[in-house]
């Protein structure tokens, strides 16, 4: 049976040739997200800014009232609310923020809810209340601050655990392309103004774990490289680490993208942001550990010589760890 | 390959026997659950309220009208001891102000024996010899009384824990299924309810204080100061329940005639002669008693029905109520006296509670989440694995054995921990189906790199997996990292997927690693292959 292999085992593909060009464009985008991410800022979900969210599925594939149910809303004296068809045609979410007063008063943040729920399905027939979140300011801030600590910390944790295993240049490089790729998702969000809520908090964690794991997988390449070709130079080592593991990498990153975009195409609403951070995530972790994380290492001046000093304990206690044997 | 020994294979294949048996309770459906005999071992997973539907619920502890009430009493009490423990003590400018309770004593001889009362009316908190208020003499006459910090968060604690357990009381009376009741941090609580669509009920019988109590109306005040809610010294102006009914207040005595406290039992009931819905209370013997005594002081007199500070209903005393039964009426629904009822026999909250957050998932869009990410598992799950098969032959098959025994043993290891799947979760799941092919995609190139460098079979096999193993070991670290960091800081759905991260992570290097290798190496033994396809 012949196999197949996505990746011709001559492939030698010249990938830090466009670094500058490449650095170049990351930056730029990045800049761009940030500015962007500044100035238009996220879509917040309830998690972050509090508020209610009410989902709800009308009769049978009748298109949602949106209209009417806006006047309806406003008919009970609740202002700024949003209504947005999410999913199918008859679904519909309404968003209500929260209002200074309700914000020290939580049982009149809940009422606020209590009486669309029932002004919708006094109003209209075979609606079903699909999810009602209601989640105080006070939440929401602690929700927020928790999932800020948690992408911060990780990140941290993260670059001081490649540190100790490689040396501080990759440390730097992988803090980098993880911040790239943080930088790039919150971009996209501010672009879109797909909601953000915890559930992209959780993408997010994800996408720097699977960004880190081509970063990790190109590394571990360039540490045996440089021990193995002492004579060469460092661009053509880089070039070769990242040829070498090329088919791992589509091959990886195509497995990961089959699942998400199945996920997107058939799995439940809800998690469409999700997935799609995800899905984004594969490609830019992709990209950022081939641009981002290996030329760096060029400008921090990683050479043959910088696995040298640890050779024969560091080795050993490396082999001792892994799991092969 | 000798690293795989015989024992060893065997060792494994229990091992992963076991897995797989204790993922098939999950699996099942409850009729089926059923079936099994009761001497296997049969953990299910739990599904998270966002899948089974149901309420959930954040309540936190008014911590600021606490201490408020706490310090109202301490007064109260302060108050009563200078006039009935002992000689009596002329005090002056009682306030309660600025978080203390201050006075001034008349007569300078007393200052002394009136510090010593207010001490004795503090308790002693914790191991230290510190008490829950601190008394100082300040400014020659004036005694101030202030909560201590230890003092506070004591009773905060206490009252938060009596809370919990109040409304789990109350939970437990509306007869739901498996409810969830956990106390979180110091100030909250944390209700989730499956399989519950309103939570409106729910709410209000949570937020509801129960705090319900029997005062005399103080009927020789001005009326004009009860319709503009004003009280004289010794009284209170209480607003009716029902404020649409009646304008203005109702001037109460402060001193409480009977209380919840004494009740032994709440029950809905009907008038006979009207047949108003009302809510029939049974006092203990020492409440009983009280309110015969009273009441027998006071016929023809209005007393008061108080609930949670507003008067439900202020009745004339027609005749003494002995032997320990009344019935309070209201303008109840059969409804809402059913739940005051409950929330009478429970017991009064000691602490105010606020719901904070709360989310509803209807049962129908609960189980379209299971179908749907379900079915996104399979499809994900067969698609990779085909892709697999295709590119690495033997060794793809290897991996998708492998894949396959990775997702019972996250679904065994989750029902043995008792871990809630939730929708993010079966996110997680098909995550971990790519990322667990990783690992293996990783070895069996490496194996098609080393064979390329003209190693020999079982040489290529392997360096291999020795070379390969080093980057599955520090890209799984990492990952566990950010999964566990998630674990700890996020919350509901997040932690719901970071356990299904963590899990899979630990479980998908076992097999993809450890499992993959025994399959390769008693392959190699058994056939001993004189080429390797992959």
């Amino acid at each position: 049976m012949r196999l197949l292999k996505l990746v011709p085992d001559t492939t030698n593909i010249q990938f830090l040739k466009f670094r500058n060009i490449a650095i170049i464009f990351s930056i730029i985008l990045t800049v761009a997200s940030i500015t962007l991410t500044a100035t238009r800022g996220l879509n917040f979900g309830v998690d972050f800014a509090g508020g209610q969210m009410i989902q709800a599925t009308f009769a049978d594939d009748l298109e949602a009232p949106v209209t009417e149910l806006r006047e309806d809303i406003a008919a009970l004296g609740i202002e700024g609310a949003s209504i947005q068809r999410f999913g199918d045609e008859n679904q519909v979410s309404i968003r209500m923020r929260v209002t200074e007063g309700a914000n020290d008063d939580p049982a009149l943040a809940n009422e606020v809810s209590t009486r669309v729920t029932q002004m919708m399905q006094a109003e209209y027939e075979g609606v079903r209340i699909d999810s009602v979140d209601s989640v105080s300011g006070k939440v929401s801030d602690e929700l927020f601050r928790a999932g800020a600590l948690a992408l911060g910390l990780a990140m941290i944790a993260i670059a001081l655990y490649i540190w100790l295993r490689f040396e501080w240049q990759f440390g730097v490089g992988a803090l980098f392309a993880l911040f790239h790729d943080v930088a790039l998702t919150f971009g996209f969000f501010a672009l879109t103004q797909l909601e953000f809520n915890l559930n992209i908090v959780a993408a997010l964690l994800t996408i720097i774990g699977y960004s880190l794991n081509d970063t990790i997988v190109v590394y571990d390449r360039i540490r045996e490289n440089l021990r193995k070709y002492r004579k060469m130079e460092i661009v053509p080592l880089l070039d070769l680490s990242v040829n070498e593991t090329l088919a791992r990498t589509v091959m990886t990153s195509l497995t990961m993208a089959i699942a998400l975009v199945v996920l997107i195409w058939i799995g439940p609403d809800l998690l469409f942001g999700f997935t799609t951070a995800m899905l984004l995530g594969i490609f830019v972790g992709t990209y950022s550990s081939v641009y981002m994380a290996a030329p760096i290492l060029i400008w921090l001046k990683v050479g043959p010589d910088t696995f040298v000093p640890e050779e024969t304990g560091g080795e050993q206690k490396i082999h001792k760890e892994g799991y092969g044997r | 390959m000798n690293d795989f020994p015989t024992w060893k294979v065997w060792m494994l294949t229990a091992l992963l026997v076991v897995g797989v048996l204790l993922a098939i309770p999950s699996l099942l459906t409850d009729a089926q659950r059923e079936q099994i005999p009761d001497f296997l071992p049969q953990p299910s997973i739990n599904l998270g309220l966002d899948l089974s539907g149901g309420v959930h619920i954040l309540l936190e502890a008014q911590t600021e009208e606490f201490e408020d009430q706490r310090l109202q009493t301490m007064s109260d009490r302060i108050e009563d001891s200078m006039e009935d423990d002992g000689p009596l003590i002329e005090i002056g400018s009682l306030s309660r102000s600025g978080g203390e309770v201050s006075f001034t004593v008349r007569d300078e001889a007393q200052l002394d024996d009136a510090m010593e009362r207010v001490r004795a009316l503090t308790q002693p908190v914790g191991f230290t010899g510190e008490r829950d208020f601190s008394v100082e003499n300040e400014d020659s006459l004036q005694i101030v009384v202030r909560p201590t910090e230890t003092g506070t968060a004591e009773a905060v604690n206490t009252a938060v824990e009596t809370a919990t357990e109040v409304v789990r009381a109350r939970i437990d009376e509306l007869g739901t299924r498996e409810p969830t009741i956990i106390r979180q941090g110091s100030e909250r609580i944390v209700v989730q309810v499956p399989g519950l669509d309103s939570p409106e009920s729910l709410m209000s019988l949570l937020g509801r204080t129960a705090s319900l109590e029997f005062r005399m109306v103080n009927y020789d005040a001005d009326p004009n100061m009860a319709l503009a809610c004003q009280a004289p010294i010794g009284s209170e102006a209480l607003p009716y329940a029902n404020q649409q009914e009646t304008a203005g207040c109702v001037i109460v005595q402060r001193r409480v005639m009977v209380s919840g406290d004494q009740l032994v039992n709440a029950q809905q009931g009907f008038d006979q002669r009207t047949g108003e819905v009302t809510v029939n209370l049974t006092f203990d013997g020492p409440g009983g008693r009280a309110f015969g005594r009273v009441t027998q002081e006071n016929v023809g007199r209005p007393f008061a029905i108080i609930l949670d500070g507003e008067v439900l209903s202020a009745p004339n005393i027609n005749e003494p109520i002995l032997g320990g039964n009344a019935q309070i009426t209201g303008s109840f629904s059969v409804q809402s006296a059913n739940e005051l009822a409950i929330a009478l026999r429970s017991g009064r909250l000691p602490v105010e509670l606020a719901v904070i957050e709360d989310r509803t998932v209807g049962a129908e869009i609960g189980e379209e989440g299971v179908r749907l990410g379900g079915l996104a598992g399979m499809i994900a799950t067969v698609a990779v694995m085909t892709f697999m098969f295709i590119t690495y032959g033997r060794f793809g098959i290897y991996s998708n054995i492998a894949l396959a025994l990775n997702l019972f043993l996250i679904l065994a290891i989750m029902a043995m921990l008792d871990a809630t799947l939730t929708l993010p979760g079966i996110a997680g799941f098909v995550l971990t189906v790519g990322a667990a092919v990783d690992a293996n995609v990783l070895i069996n190139e490496r194996i098609r790199e080393e064979q390329r460098r003209g190693r020999k079979i079982i040489d290529a096999v392997q360096t291999g997996y020795k070379e390969a193993s080093r980057a599955i070991f520090d890209a799984n670290i990492t990952n566990f990292i950010g999964g566990a960091l998630m674990f700890s800081f996020g919350s509901g759905p997040v932690r719901g997927f970071a356990v299904v991260l963590v899990v899979g992570i630990i479980t998908s290097v076992f097999t993809a690693v450890t499992i993959t290798r025994m399959m390769v190496s008693v392959w190699i033994k058994n056939k001993r292959p004189k080429e390797l396809v992959i």
